[in-house]
C-alpha cells in the first residue's frame, strides 16, 4: 500500500493521538475502535490487516501494550514512503510516524498523572484521597479479571477452543499458587501454540 | 506464598534512577501481554518495594487516570523516589527497550505471519496471558480483607464490576464513575474521622 502525507497529515495524526491520550481511560486498549475508524475508515492511511496485527503482535511482544500504538505510526510511515522496498528514506518516515503516534498518545496523558498523582501522594493523608484509593481497589481487581476474560472470551467452540482455555485456568493456578517464573509459562504457551496443541 | 500472620520485613527501595531505568526495563521485558502481572510479581513479592495493598491503590490511581495504565504506574513509583527524573528513568525503562524489540518483530513477522505456526503461538500465549492476568486479580483480591469498606461490600463492588465489563459489555466510561463513584462514596463515609482510627488500626502506616 502506497499513500502521500503532507507536513499538515503529520500534525493532523500527532493531534489526533493527544487527543485520544486524554480520552483513554482505563488504559489505551479502550481507545482502539477510535483508532481503527479515524486510521482505517476515514483517512485510509492503514489497511484493516495491517490495523489488525498491529494490535496483535504488541500484544505478543514484551512490554506495554500500548507499544501497538508505535507499530501503528510504523506501519503508516511504511505505507507513506511506498513500503519496505522504498529505501533509506523509508525508514526515516516510520520513525516519523512512531514518533508522531507515540508522543501524541503518551504526553497528554503523563503531564496530568504525573501531576495529579504527585498531588494525591502529598495530600495522601486527606479523607478524599484515601477514599478514591479505597473504593476503587475492588474495581481495579474486578477490571483485572475482566481483562483476563475478555482476553480468552472469544475463542468460544468448545470443541476447538477447550485446550485453550484449559491453558489459561492451569496458568491461572500455576501463577496464582506457585513462584515459577512467568517467562516459562509464555514460552509453554507459545510451544503448545505453535505445535497445534491448543 | 508470603504468610499473613507473621509481621512483614520493612520494604526496600529504588537505589537510584538507573535502578529505576534497569529495574524497569527488565520488568517490561518478562511482560508478554500486559505487564501488570509482572509488575506485581516483581516490585511486590521480589524486590519488595512496596506492600500488596499499597499496589492496589496505585494500580487504581493508574488505571482511573488516561493513558496507558503500566506506563502511569510506573511514572508514579518512579517519581515517589526521585521526583521528575525517577518518573522519566521509569517511564523510559518501560517504552524504550520493547519499543526496539517490537519494532525488529514487526520487521521480521511481515514475513512469517500467514504460517500456522506463527499464528498457533500467538494464539498460545494470548491464552497464558489471559492466566497471567486473572493470577494476578486473584492475588490482589486478599488486599481487600485490610479495606475499610468491609468485605461484603467490597466483593459486591467487584462482582458486579465484573459483570458490567466483562459480561455485559458496558464502556467503562460510564461503569468507572457510577460504580467507581458510589464505592468511593461510601469509602469516604467509612473513612469518617470519628471513631474511624480504632476501627481501622492498619491505615495509620
Amino acid at each position: 500500500m502506497s499513500i502521500s502525507l503532507t507536513p499538515t497529515d503529520w500534525i493532523g495524526l500527532f493531534a489526533h493521538f493527544t487527543v485520544l491520550s486524554l480520552l483513554s481511560v482505563g488504559g489505551v486498549i479502550s481507545a482502539v475502535p477510535d483508532m481503527q475508524r479515524y486510521l482505517v475508515a476515514e483517512q485510509g492511511w492503514l489497511t484493516d490487516p495491517q490495523f489488525t496485527s498491529s494490535v496483535a503482535l504488541a500484544q505478543a511482544a514484551p512490554g506495554p501494550n500500548v507499544l501497538f500504538v508505535a507499530l501503528m505510526g510504523w506501519n503508516v510511515g511504511l505505507n507513506a514512503g511506498g513500503g519496505l522496498t522504498g529505501g533509506p528514506a523509508v525508514w526515516g518516515l516510520a520513525m516519523l510516524g512512531v514518533c508522531a503516534t507515540m508522543a501524541g498518545i503518551l504526553l497528554p496523558s503523563s503531564i496530568l498523572t504525573y501531576s495529579a498523582t504527585r498531588w494525591a501522594h502529598r495530600n495522601r493523608e486527606l479523607r478524599a484521597v484515601r477514599a478514591f484509593k479505597t473504593g476503587m481497589a475492588p474495581l481495579v481487581i474486578a477490571l483485572m479479571l475482566a481483562t483476563a476474560w475478555l482476553l480468552i472470551a472469544h475463542h468460544d467452540d468448545p470443541r476447538r477452543d477447550g485446550p485453550l482455555w484449559l491453558l489459561a485456568i492451569v496458568t491461572t493456578l500455576i501463577v496464582w499458587r506457585t513462584r515459577l517464573h512467568l517467562l516459562w509459562l509464555i514460552g509453554a504457551g507459545a510451544l503448545l501454540g505453535a505445535l497445534g496443541w491448543v | 506464598m508470603a504468610d499473613p500472620d507473621t509481621p512483614a520485613p520493612p520494604l526496600n527501595r529504588p537505589r537510584s534512577r538507573a535502578d529505576l531505568f534497569v529495574s524497569f526495563t527488565v520488568l517490561a521485558l518478562q511482560g508478554f501481554g500486559g505487564v501488570v502481572a509482572v509488575v506485581q510479581r516483581e516490585l511486590v513479592e521480589r524486590k519488595r518495594w512496596m506492600t500488596r495493598e499499597q499496589f492496589v491503590e496505585d494500580w487504581a490511581v493508574a488505571h482511573v487516570m488516561p493513558g496507558p495504565s503500566v506506563v502511569n504506574l510506573s511514572m508514579m513509583i518512579g517519581g515517589r523516589y526521585f521526583g521528575l527524573g525517577g518518573a522519566m528513568a521509569a517511564m523510559a525503562g518501560m517504552l524504550l527497550v520493547p519499543l526496539v524489540i517490537v519494532l525488529l518483530l514487526a520487521a521480521l513477522y511481515s514475513g512469517v505471519a500467514e504460517t500456522p505456526v506463527a499464528g498457533g503461538a500467538l494464539r498460545g500465549m494470548g491464552a497464558v496471558a489471559s492466566g497471567l492476568v486473572a493470577a494476578t486479580g486473584l492475588k490482589l483480591v486478599g488486599a481487600l480483607a485490610k479495606n475499610p469498606m468491609g468485605l461484603v461490600v467490597c466483593a459486591g463492588v467487584a462482582v458486579i464490576g465484573f459483570v458490567a465489563i466483562a459480561v455485559l459489555r458496558w464502556p467503562l466510561f460510564w461503569v468507572l464513575p457510577a460504580l467507581g463513584g458510589s464505592a468511593c462514596l461510601w469509602a469516604w463515609v467509612r473513612l469518617a474521622p470519628t471513631g474511624a482510627a480504632s476501627r481501622s488500626p492498619e491505615n495509620q502506616a
